[in-house]
């Protein structure tokens, strides 16, 4: 198991080398020009001047290196500064934002909580109702309660996220007026009150992600569930004498969550970078507004890092899946 | 010598074809059947309802006092969906909109699963493709799909629709983007099936009368993929009018000119307080459509797995 954890973080080395230059090469040898938006009546020796000042001059290949070197070297020595209070990292040039003029990092660490309060919460009530909807449906197959919960499921994974989210709004706060419609980032919990608001105004945002989750991950559930109910293991513990409650939640539901826990962790990365629709619809300034804007903004060392960033998030988790599933699952065995 | 006469067998009933079979058990499956009356009714409102419906997605009455009285109209018998803020007909455009949705959609679809099946036969069938094909496979999968998505709208929609116009360069560069970007699955299916025919005998026997490479995948080896990819084709047309509708709805897609479901969705919502028509029509339609292909997805997977077949 060791073995096989080491061999796959030093494969996973060269794939985040590869995805890093597929995103820099898209990203700086793209037609577009990341001046278009100044004013077209600064002279062209100044616009010259300041592509160089944007560090656009140099070579393609010493840039790249220079942003490998940023965000694999000097961003974690700032941080390790950061939180012990040393000074490695002074006199080091950070990656810097051009629409903020302040380094990237400094900027995600500031809309990281807006996400991970928001979606990660979906995330965790997505998973929470999943998973009992998947056992009863897998257990009382074709009963009523199967029927709406499929239906539910399926429409909860095929009604796009913009509309559910738009939908709500229209209902709830325009006709209603029961929440607000914008995500107010400023309030600050500090009694009952604010509290209040607080979840008021994730109220709508975490429905409609935990929707989405809790349809995708139920349906594994259910049919992960259902192949097990079939094997023969069920049938020897019944044929013991056991009750059908030890049966189904200690023998089956044991058995069943293996593959579904694999899924659940391939699914953490969309918890930093996938909401960006659902953060879009509620005025929600998370990461994925981060980036959107950030695209907008032609601001090319953000949306390089964002983007690299939810790489890095994918590549790690499908190792902690595949990990998970050889601990979770004695049956596989890696060497 | 005994006359062995031979009887005609004729109370036989005559051969059943793969695809009856299949089509019967498709329609045991309830929703799956809804699900296809659901998407040719759709498909017959975008295709057939612009030759009923005369008004164009576009009209605006050149009178400008009737044009400002027309706009924004709740519905009634002239405008069954209303009108938008320059007074165009929403119906009219719901048809044109919903044209370009679906048609990216089967587009997409088309691109993602011959590239999808094109590396999938390529690594399962010649063992010494399968590594750097499935390497690549897997290099694909990590990378952050929706915000390359929107990175490569973003970068390279103008050149494109400069040199290509702008309704045919944004298509071309939306299919291109999608299919590009959603192979992966099908890839993967289609290698393990390959692998797992390549050891039948009916391969052998083919292989030991000479058939060349290029002829046994023709002939021997994707006639007896279709059904995995089948399945994947029809969650491959879902998954594309959903990717589509969100670029647009971010404003990376198809341009205000050529309202696509999601653009119009993204349109209306500025609107949503007063004509809340605006974004629900457009909602409704796309989710209708990919609910209905979902659910054609899981009826077809059932009907194409010959173990649940007839029973």
């Amino acid at each position: 198991m060791l073995n096989y954890t080491i061999r796959r973080l030093i494969i996973s080395i060269p794939v985040l080398l590869l995805i890093s230059l597929i995103i820099f090469l898209l990203l700086n040898l793209a037609p577009g020009d990341p001046l278009a938006n100044q004013p077209l009546t600064i002279p062209p020796e100044v616009r010259q001047k300041m592509k160089e000042a944007l560090g656009l001059g140099a070579p393609l290949y010493v840039r790249y290196l220079l942003w490998l070197k940023q965000f694999f070297w000097v961003e974690p020595l700032h941080a390790f500064d950061w939180c012990f209070g040393t000074h490695f990292s002074v006199g080091m040039q950070r990656i810097l934002s051009w629409q903020f003029r302040s380094p990237v990092f400094d900027v995600i660490v500031q809309r990281m909580p807006q996400t991970l309060t928001v979606v990660g919460m979906s995330y965790v009530i997505g998973v929470l109702i999943a998973v009992p909807i998947g056992i009863v449906s897998a257990y009382r197959q074709y009963s009523w309660f199967d029927q709406i919960g499929t239906f539910i499921s399926m429409i909860g994974y095929s009604v796009p996220t913009f509309f559910t989210g738009v939908l709500l709004i229209v209902v709830f706060s325009v006709d209603l007026g029961w929440f607000p419609s914008i995500y107010n980032t400023n309030l600050k919990v500090v009694d009952w009150q604010t509290f209040l608001l607080q979840v008021r105004q994730m109220a709508m945002p975490v429905f409609v992600l935990a929707l989405y989750n809790a349809a995708q991950i139920s349906r594994f559930m259910r049919s992960s569930m259902l192949d097990n109910l079939q094997q023969d293991y069920v049938r020897t513990a019944r044929a013991k004498g056991m009750g059908e409650r030890t049966v189904l939640l200690t023998h089956v539901l044991r058995n069943s969550l293996i593959p579904v826990v694999t899924v659940i962790a391939l699914g953490v990365p969309t918890i930093f970078g996938g909401a960006i629709i659902t953060e879009q619809v509620f005025k929600v300034n998370g990461l994925g507004q981060l980036l959107i804007t950030a695209i907008y903004a032609s601001d090319v060392p953000m949306v390089q890092t964002l983007t690299f960033i939810f790489a890095v998030l994918i590549v790690v988790f499908n190792l902690v899946a595949d990990i998970l599933y050889g601990v979770l699952d004695p049956r596989i065995r890696y060497d | 010598m005994t006359d062995a006469t031979l009887q005609p067998v004729q109370d036989l009933a005559p051969p059943r074809s793969q695809w009856r079979d299949v089509w019967d058990q498709f329609r045991t499956h309830k929703g799956a059947l809804t699900g296809l009356g659901v998407f040719v009714f759709m498909t017959l409102f975008v295709l057939v309802g612009p030759l009923i419906w005369r008004i164009g997605p576009d009209y605006i009455n050149p009178n400008v006092l009737v044009m400002i009285k027309s706009r924004n109209l709740g519905s009634s018998f002239a405008h069954p969906l209303g009108t938008d803020q320059l007074g165009r007909d929403e119906l009219a455009r719901m048809m044109s909109g919903g044209q370009i949705s679906i048609a990216v959609g089967f587009t997409a679809m088309a691109l993602s699963i011959f590239l999808g099946t094109l590396v999938g036969v390529l690594a399962g069938y010649f063992k010494s493709l399968d590594g750097p094909l499935m390497r690549l496979t897997d290099l694909f999968l990590a990378l952050p799909l929706l915000p390359l998505l929107l990175v490569m709208m973003m970068l390279f929609a103008p050149m494109i629709s400069h040199a290509m116009g702008v309704a045919a360069g944004t298509f071309l560069l939306i299919v291109s983007a999608i299919g590009v970007t959603s192979w992966m699955q099908c890839a993967r299916i289609v290698r393990g099936e390959v692998l797992a025919l390549k050891e039948r005998e009916f391969v052998l026997a083919a292989k030991s009368v000479g058939t060349p490479p290029f002829r046994m995948i023709l002939r021997h080896i994707l006639p007896n993929v279709m059904s995995p990819v089948m399945v994947a084709a029809t969650l491959g047309i879902a998954n594309a009018i959903i990717t589509e509708s969100a670029l647009s709805f971010l404003g990376l897609g198809f341009p205000p000119d050529f309202p696509t479901w999601g653009r119009l969705l993204f349109d209306g919502v500025d609107l949503m307080q007063e004509h809340p028509g605006l974004v629900v029509w457009p909602g409704i339609a796309i989710s209708l459509t990919v609910l209905s292909v979902n659910y054609i997805g899981d009826g077809l997977r059932d009907a194409l797995d010959p173990r649940i077949r007839g029973r």
